[in-house]
């Protein structure tokens, strides 16, 4: 074969094609300027130019949750690398694959404080799962293929690529070599689980009397969703999964009983809190689903499966700790379980137990039905109306504070990738940005931001970007006012005193906006006129619809856990709570 | 008191991922040496966590979870040796220190003195040299250098790059 001769910008976006990329988001600046000019000369790769360096990293973080597929973004040194951070942080805490490349000052200046210097590799470092500096351009294909392989193993992380501006000169080509092999010393990844563990973990399961699966956001990276729906109909048991889970376990079957933690169903906190037996898949006990760590579930033996095996035993101990690939160690135990003909029915008066507890206080999924005074809209509705003009079936991002707690309750997730959240940095501004990284991944499916009147403002200049490309995302715009979730926690814990969370008399005109960005805008205040409003926003196919809905300023979301609670200590209303 | 001997890609920026492990854990690290060793592409560390209660392994299997870090072994639950200099300079005469080190088991040597101070050197158990720093609180002291813990298994096994720590979930 012939010689392929190309300069470190052209062979970074060659390396990416050989990669399988075929969409990046960025924004242009001196230091990345020579890999944009490698981007114009080409067409394997697509650039999406965003509005801000966030919103590229939020998409691409979109694009890689709804796909599973690897994440890119491209950004220039100083202020870009700096905008990039929040997102790539998003990234880290919710285990999502992403490859970030940053320009870099030319080599010679770095250390001088030159214009748009920062030390991305120093800033970048706690949130990153890897990042390299480039610092000879032959070794780009090789850098570019080792970073891809870390983002995408084992448990996903972002990977930070810093690219010195002399390195990728047009003028200095040199041969291009794609690398088939990659060799990484003593990088541990984890597979199936040892079988002796398996059989442990088989006889604590077929043992219990009290089981509950309760699976996360590792399930979903691990496309464990077949196995874990399996499992779930070999146990028979109550599954639950957390706001990072939803859809790994489909949420119109019968044994599931919603998310748990924080703001979980009554049933789902009971089930942990009263289970004998919690088998943890790809979740990591994060503080938002324990409560109280040393009152989380005293009456259970646990069992965790994860990939990362600094996840076991940090803050929860296991009695059978499963380091490994979520979907082969599942297989693994559902192979067992069938074999020996586990009959599941002793679970059946455990499983009656869970319904009961649904129905004393589970969740009103019929508040379309109602009519409230003055025919003020409460954000559930919107939810639920929103749930019904997609049939269950649109991908849903969000934003953080209570309208995202409400879809994560009253939008029935049934598949995987469908809930794109942040759950662990809890990042507002992430849902337009996100959406749009999943419109470019399915074009065809129906996506919607469901957002709140404060997180939209974070990355609003994305309608722009909306308008170029044509994306015709649906905005749900639960506004309330102000801060919703800051103003309940101000009601809760604060006697009232609302601190920094209302904006009422200068908030935009959404609708205007929206124009003039070219989009739709649509304005709901009446729960009569609720459904159809909705229905005539996701009936324009080719448009972005921006609904700006008023919704109820004084709800709260609830079931709300005690603050230094058990998982049974539960707010059930403003009115109403399981403790004294 | 856990020493921790670990291997890790001689990178630019792989010793900041290791410490900076440290700090964003809420970890503490008493004392810490770094230097390359016979493989170039490799650099050797030990480190010490003298602070009671620190989760060791959860602290090993962070470490083990960077990508530059190729091995870690938890020295002090293996059969080790550990080894620490300290270079020590006192506002003393040479043997007015010979006296207040006689009682000592580890190595010493003086480098240098002249009528009003003595620089001299000791090697041996971190452990004894804490003793001694201690003791010599009340004299007049005028600086100390120490090189961290140094540590090394008995017998013929070696931090090998190919194997995979074993982690225990006990």
């Amino acid at each position: 074969m012939a010689k392929v001769m190309t300069s470190g910008g052209e062979a970074l976006i060659k390396a990416l094609a050989d990669e399988n990329v075929d969409i990046i988001f960025g924004y242009p600046g001196g230091a990345a300027l020579h890999i944009y000019d490698a981007i114009y000369q080409q067409d394997r790769v697509q650039h999406i130019l965003v509005r801000h360096e966030q919103a590229a990293t939020h998409a691409a973080d979109g694009f890689a949750r709804a796909t599973g597929k690897p994440g890119v973004c491209l950004v220039t040194s100083g202020p870009g690398a700096t905008n990039a951070i929040t997102g790539i942080a998003t990234a880290y805490m919710d285990s999502i694959p992403l490859v970030v490349i940053s320009g870099q000052v030319p080599n010679h200046l770095i250390g001088t404080d030159a214009f748009q210097e920062t030390d991305m590799m120093g800033i970048s470092r706690p949130i990153v799962k890897h990042s390299f500096l480039v610092q000879k351009p032959e070794e780009i294909p090789v850098i570019v293929k080792k970073a891809f392989h870390i983002a995408t193993s084992g448990r996903p992380g972002p990977v930070v690529i810093d690219v010195p501006k002399n390195l990728t000169d047009p003028n200095e080509k040199f041969e291009y070599k794609f690398p088939s092999d990659l060799y990484l010393r003593s990088f541990a990844l984890y597979d199936e689980a040892e079988n002796s563990e398996v059989k442990k973990a088989v006889k604590l399961l077929t043992e219990a009397e009290r089981p509950v699966i309760y699976a996360g956001g590792g399930a979903i990276n691990s496309n464990a969703a077949e196995e874990i729906y399996e499992f779930g109909k070999l146990m028979g048991c109550p599954v639950t999964n957390t706001l990072m889970g939803l859809g790994v376990y489909p949420a119109s079957d019968e044994q599931f009983v919603g998310m748990l933690g924080m703001h979980g169903t009554y049933e789902a906190n009971m089930v942990m809190h009263e289970a004998d037996l919690i088998m943890a898949i790809g979740a990591r006990f994060d503080d938002r689903i324990t409560n109280n760590p040393n009152k989380f579930g005293l009456q259970a033996k646990k069992i965790h499966i994860d990939s990362d095996p600094s996840s076991i035993d940090k803050i929860i101990d296991v009695d059978v700790a499963m380091t490994g690939n979520a979907k082969k160690v599942i297989s693994q135990i559902n192979k067992e379980l069938k074999a020996m003909n586990f009959d599941n029915k002793k679970f059946d008066p455990w499983m009656k137990k869970a319904m009961q507890w649904r129905a004393d206080h589970g969740l009103n999924h019929n508040m379309l039905d109602q009519k409230n005074p003055g025919d003020i809209i409460l954000p559930q509705q919107v939810i639920q109306s929103a749930y019904k003009a997609t049939d269950g079936k649109a991908f849903v991002t969000s934003d953080v504070g209570q309208h995202q707690m409400f879809a994560a309750q009253y939008y029935h997730f049934n598949e995987p990738r469908k809930w794109i959240n942040s759950g662990g940095l809890g990042t507002m501004g992430f849902g337009l940005p996100a959406a749009m990284g999943v419109k470019f991944a399915f074009p065809d499916e129906t996506v919607a931001c469901i957002t709140g009147e404060g997180s939209i403002q974070m990355c609003i200049q994305e309608l722009s970007t909306c308008g170029q490309y044509g994306l015709p995302i649906k905005i749900i715009n639960l506004n309330n006012r102000a801060l919703g979730m800051v103003k309940q926690w101000q009601d809760m814990q604060y006697g009232g005193r609302y601190s920094s969370i209302s904006y009422e008399d200068s908030l935009p005109d959404f609708i205007k906006l929206a124009e003039s960005y070219g989009h739709v805008g649509m304005k709901v205040e009446k729960l009569s006129e609720l459904e159809a409003a909705m229905e005539e926003c996701f009936a324009l196919k080719n448009k972005l619809v921006f609904l700006d809905v008023y919704v109820d300023p004084d709800e709260h979301v609830y079931p709300m856990l005690k603050a230094g609670g058990d998982m049974s200590e539960m707010y059930l209303s403003k009115t109403e709570k399981t403790f004294e | 008191m856990n020493h921790i001997a670990l291997l890790m890609e001689n990178q630019p920026g792989a010793l900041s991922r290791v410490i900076g492990l440290f700090s964003q854990r809420g970890y503490n690290i008493d004392s810490l040496s770094v230097a390359p060793t016979q493989d170039e592409t490799l650099s050797r560390l030990t480190m010490t966590i003298g602070e009671e209660g620190a989760d060791i392994n959860q602290i090993l299997k962070q470490l083990y979870k960077l990508v530059d870090v190729v091995m870690v072994q938890n020295l002090s639950e293996a059969d080790a040796l550990t080894l620490e200099l300290a270079i020590i300079k006192l506002n003393k005469t040479k043997a007015d220190v010979e006296g207040l080190i006689k009682n000592y088991e580890f190595e010493r040597e003086i480098l240098d003195e002249k009528d009003n101070y003595t620089v001299f050197k000791v090697l041996g158990d971190t452990q004894e040299i804490e003793n001694l720093l201690s003791e010599l609180k009340k004299e007049e002291f005028l600086e100390v250098t120490r090189s961290g813990t140094l540590g090394i298994t008995k017998g013929n096994e070696s931090l090998a790059t190919n194997d995979q720590t074993k982690i225990s979930y006990d």
